[in-house]
């Protein structure tokens, strides 16, 4: 018998919609509250529907609940605005959080390359990045652990359908956010990052651009089975990604041509920039879960 | 038309819409020179960046031969009279980048989004307007929305704050009335006092033709690059412009020799290519396909066989807007994997 780690979700936009609907399945984590701040919102009462408890006040509403209901884990998918006290006040009582936010106050989690290492070392706050920085970083990282990366670069391109207002209002935090995690967990010394939004009808699937240049000249045998690698192992959690094109190699540069198609859980399978994310952070929390079931991992003690 | 008596202001594009036909390329010096000998001509706003704005330079659109800041910074202090603007692409450029920008002395920023999408330029025009820039909101492929869309998304920039709002041809694909139509939807929903512009490429040789109709149906700001040199079969030449607008009694402030001087012995000298409605560029303007695709295109046939127009036909049908020049290579990948002629790079 495992034990599932509780949780709270805060936002019930179309990613908290979405987590909720993904968590429902999971083996390790189970949602129990969703907050937002409108009682009229459409997500809470999605929420409601789908059997969970909800709470319109904001973060301040479920806090007497959090040791009462066993809380353990929350999900914060609103603004990097409100994130810094959303944390700071659940973390007080023992709350891990894993922002979903651009926010950023923890290390950055993307589950293919550096999960592992939050787990070892008892985070309070992971950070997520950005639905361009999961599809992208973990190739970004598989060049870099094979040699030297002096710059990766990376290209989202999303439909615009599946692109809310929290993402377009703040597209600067998107592009800088992606391209410090590109340098940081990818391993490049300098990153870059692009976004476009694209309206085209049917809407297109997510697709992601990794150029990568390296200092020496690519091991392009070693290039290739590390990205295949790294493909299948993000594929366990986000099963429509995939390798398009590539590895293409020309002089230094390697580049790599992604296509990310979602589970279709609440908004429909071309938001893959949607599920990876929320994917990697139910994946994220799953491990913890995993690891402080077995005792690799220490919950925050509770009375 | 009867245009005699209006004013126009018309906006130098050769040293930014340019730099996509040089492969962003064009040299420090050459900027200086172009830009001074644009000055001497009494061009009012010349526009400087890398092809896709600031923060352009990438693997993805091509590194530039220089930095924006090292354009911008060695350009401007060479000016009398015009004024320097800057592009912004949300996505690509960021506002610390516009902040760099400004400390080396533009005047004006371009805020551009694709023609749909005006709602990812808040943050950008918000600020933009805040400092006192001429501030203007670029509607891009604006020939994939409909007038009605196109007012839509113009009020939404003009809401930010854009004190001017450009209906954009980026695929050189409208005709006369296309112009027609959305310009003077546009112009109707705008406070009066909101300026309005049109930039146009030459894809389908419409380029002045349309930047006369445009001003026709109540535009006041007008692109052009010397020479033409521009994206695709580059922009509305300058010097036509000023001399067909002069003919109309439109003034524009432009002198004319001094401008055809500039392109004959400057500009046309610094060309990679003859800019030319060639092939490549005409399929961009018969397809609407984002008008700097065309060097990627050809890039992408001598190194996968598959022919630049098949790909920009089909970049065409797949809807793809500007910056999406990844997809390129990428297609071309996947064309010449279905035809059963990839190169094996292992």
């Amino acid at each position: 018998m495992t034990r599932k780690l509780r949780a709270v979700i805060i936002g019930p936009g179309n990613i908290g919609t979405d987590l909720l609907m993904k968590m429902k399945r999971s083996d390790w984590v189970e949602p129990v509250w969703m907050v937002g701040i409108d009682p009229a919102s459409e997500g809470l009462n999605r929420a409601a529907e789908m059997g969970i408890k909800t709470c319109a006040t904001g973060i301040d509403g479920v806090l007497e609940h959090v040791i009462s209901d066993d809380i353990r884990v929350a999900f914060d998918a609103t603004s990097a605005y409100v994130h810094a006290e959303n944390s700071r006040k659940l973390n007080e009582l023992g709350v891990i959080m894993i922002d979903l936010t651009p926010a950023a106050i923890g290390p950055f989690c993307i589950p293919s390359v550096n999960l592992a290492d939050h787990a070892k070392s008892n985070e309070m706050n992971v950070n997520m990045v950005t639905c361009g920085g999961q599809a992208t970083i973990p190739i970004v990282a598989a060049v870099s652990r094979v040699q030297p990366v002096e710059y990766g670069e990376i290209v989202a391109a999303v439909s615009s359908r599946s692109v809310g207002p929290g993402t377009r209002k703040n597209i600067d935090e998107f592009t800088s956010t992606t391209a410090a995690a590109i340098e940081k967990v990818g391993g490049a010394k300098r990153g870059k990052a692009i976004i476009i939004v694209n309206p085209a009808e049917p809407p297109l699937l997510m697709r992601d651009t990794v150029h990568v240049l390296t200092k020496n000249e690519p091991d392009q045998a070693a290039i290739i089975a590390s990205v295949n690698a790294m493909v299948a192992e993000v594929q366990k959690y986000v099963p429509g990604y995939k390798l398009v094109n590539g590895p293409i190699f020309d002089g230094n540069r390697v580049s790599i041509y992604l296509e990310v198609e979602g589970l279709g859980d609440f908004l429909p399978k071309y938001a893959g920039n949607l599920d990876i994310m929320t994917a990697a952070a139910l994946r994220t929390a799953e491990l913890f879960a995993e690891q402080a079931d077995c005792g690799a991992f220490t919950l925050p003690a509770r009375g | 038309m009867n245009i005699e008596g209006r004013k126009i202001t018309l906006h130098e594009m050769s040293l930014r819409d340019g730099m996509h036909a040089k492969r962003h390329q064009i040299s420090v010096s050459q900027m200086i020179e172009v830009a001074k000998a644009a000055d001497e001509a009494g061009m009012p706003w010349i526009e400087i960046t890398h092809g896709d704005g600031l923060g352009g330079a990438s693997v993805n659109y091509g590194f530039s031969a220089a930095t924006d800041e090292e354009y911008l910074s060695a350009v401007i202090p060479h000016l009398k009279n015009s004024k320097v603007s800057a592009l912004l692409l949300p996505g690509i450029g960021t506002i610390d980048m516009l902040k760099r920008a400004m400390d080396c002395g533009i005047a004006g920023v371009r805020i551009a989004t694709h023609c749909t999408e005006a709602d990812c330029a808040e943050q950008h025009i918000t600020f933009a307007a805040k400092t006192g820039l001429d501030t203007v909101g670029f509607l891009m492929m604006s020939h994939r929305a409909s007038p009605e869309k196109l007012v839509e998304q113009a009020l939404l920039m003009e809401g930010y704050g854009a004190n001017c709002i450009y209906c954009t041809d980026s695929a050189g694909h409208m005709l006369p009335q296309d112009v027609t139509d959305r310009i003077s939807a546009i112009r109707a929903a705008l406070q009066p006092e909101t300026e309005l512009g049109f930039h146009g490429h030459h894809n389908l040789g419409m380029g002045i033709a349309n930047s006369v109709a445009a001003v026709a149906a109540g535009a006041n700001r007008i692109d052009g690059a010397i020479a033409g040199l521009g994206a695709g079969a580059g922009n509305a030449a300058t010097e036509l412009l000023v001399a067909v607008f002069e003919r109309m009694g439109v003034e524009t402030g432009v002198d004319l020799f001094k401008i055809m001087d500039a392109a004959e012995d400057l500009v046309v000298p610094m060309m990679d290519r003859m800019i030319r409605v060639d092939r490549g560029s005409l399929v961009l303007g018969y397809a609407g396909v984002y008008s700097s695709f065309l060097l990627f295109a050809e890039r992408a046939e001598k190194r996968y066989g598959i022919p630049a127009r098949d790909l920009l036909l089909e970049l065409g049908r797949r809807g793809m807007v500007g910056g999406q020049e990844d997809m390129i290579e990428d297609l071309a990948l996947t064309m010449s994997k279905n035809a059963g002629t990839i190169v094996s790079t292992k």
